[in-house]
């Protein structure tokens, strides 16, 4: 976080003629690049790696999965952000716990009731929100400190920079190892072999791994075209 | 797999078949960043066993006796969170009294766990398996177990990973997460000893 803190000037810029100018001091749309793209919680700074590997067998779970987290960020970041200056800084983080916590109730409850199926196949791994160092993470380095518009913007964005890396585990998963996108054949089985291990652990691993590489592979090419431009 | 499994089924099933790094990918992010030296990846790995063995059981009374009787079972997850946060800091002002040693190798690791996510995904797991008493005991020593054999393992491939050349966007996570998912293959192998 400390070098993309180191490099504001560009991102500042271009946010001077952003509609949001006044909803969150003009800070949206350079917050928002920061916390999805930039330093992409999943990508980047490796936080929340256990959905990412768990839930992708499939493009749907790992939909729902970025749904749920979406919620559970954007929702806890307003609750704590409005909540900044009266909660004592002793009992912070068991304040935040508390209403992570209840958001992630509610979603999860919300999933068993209206969506069984789904709920089964996600198992532990909604609950499992409360562990996840993201919501935390922004609640604590963030949400703390801003305003609550601002708060949601970078909640919303590293929910989404987070959904955005499920959807392409899941996407590359399930077309690698059923062949299929959203339970629709995409490639034939009469001329594709479905490669099995996608669908199971290893082949989370090793697509983790190439997408982390990727991303490494891109920020050190885009920061060396912007040292030769200046 | 009809009948009910014995406890030592469990306990292999737990560590290496349906190890809780490997194949439910629980615990990474302290399984990524404290992998560096096999020592550390000891302390780690024995105080999340330690950790996980005792707050499951814990957990599991609770679940039972106190969560079902009053049907607030949808406040599980809540419930579950504070129980290991107060476990873990109980174990340590214990340690901390009868045993410096001891906390002196564990302390640093204790806080650490609170947030892994191994310890209250291995209670939600116990929830959906629906264990008895014992078998709770047996998976979550097995989950424990399990989980330290994979970070003392990845521990000892990054030292050695330390002397090859990947290529550059590859070097840190990305070339560690590759190399636990040929070792998530490995341990697949495994799968045939469950039955």
């Amino acid at each position: 976080m400390s070098n993309a803190n180191a490099s504001p000037p560009a991102g500042a810029e271009s946010c001077g003629a952003c509609q949001c100018h006044g909803f969150c001091d003009g800070k949206g749309l350079a917050v928002f690049k920061e916390s999805s793209w930039t330093s992409n919680p999943v990508a980047v700074q490796t936080l929340g790696i256990c959905p990412t590997l768990a839930v992708t067998t499939r493009l749907e779970n790992s939909l729902v999965m970025g749904i749920a987290m979406i919620f559970v960020c954007v929702g806890s970041s307003l609750m704590l952000s409005l909540l900044r200056h009266t909660t004592p800084r002793r009992i912070r983080l068991i304040a935040s716990v508390a209403i992570i916590a209840t958001f992630v109730i509610l979603i999860d409850q919300f999933l068993k009731a209206f969506y069984w199926e789904m709920s089964r196949q996600l198992g532990p791994y909604v609950g499992l929100i409360i562990t996840n160092c993201i919501v935390l993470g922004r609640a604590e380095a963030f949400a703390m400190q801003n305003k609550p518009q601002l708060a949601v913007v970078d909640a919303a964005a590293a929910a989404i920079g987070f959904a955005g890396i499920l959807a392409v585990v899941g996407t590359v998963r399930e077309l690698l190892g059923e062949g299929t996108l959203l339970g629709f054949t995409v490639l034939d089985p009469q001329w594709y072999t479905k490669n099995l291990v996608m669908v199971l652990a290893p082949g989370a691993f090793v697509v983790m791994g190439f997408l982390i590489a990727f991303f490494n592979w891109f920020q050190d090419r885009s920061a060396m075209l912007t040292k030769g431009e200046r | 797999m009809n009948e009910t499994p014995s406890l030592v089924a469990i306990l292999v099933t737990a560590a290496l078949t349906n190890n809780i790094l490997l194949a439910k990918f629980l615990g990474m992010c302290s399984f990524l960043s404290c992998s560096r030296q096999i020592s550390t990846a000891l302390g780690l790995g024995v105080a999340v066993t330690f950790v996980l063995t005792g707050t499951i059981m814990v957990n599991h009374l609770v679940y039972h006796y106190l969560l079902v009787p009053l049907g607030i079972e949808h406040l599980m997850l809540i419930i579950f969170i504070a129980v290991i946060a107060g476990c873990v800091q109980f174990v340590e002002m214990f340690i901390e009294r009868f045993s410096p040693r001891l906390y002196y190798a564990l302390g640093i690791f204790l806080p650490l766990i609170t947030v892994n996510c191994a310890i209250l995904g291995a209670a939600l797991f116990m929830v959906i398996d629906e264990y008895s008493f014992w078998e709770t005991l047996a998976f979550g020593f097995g989950s424990g177990i399990g989980w330290m054999l994979a970070i003392v393992l990845l521990a000892g491939l990054r030292k050695r990973m330390g002397y090859s050349d990947p290529p550059k966007p590859f070097r840190g996570v990305a070339i560690t997460m590759i190399v636990t998912g040929i070792m998530a293959l490995a341990f697949m192998g495994f799968a045939g000893m469950g039955q």
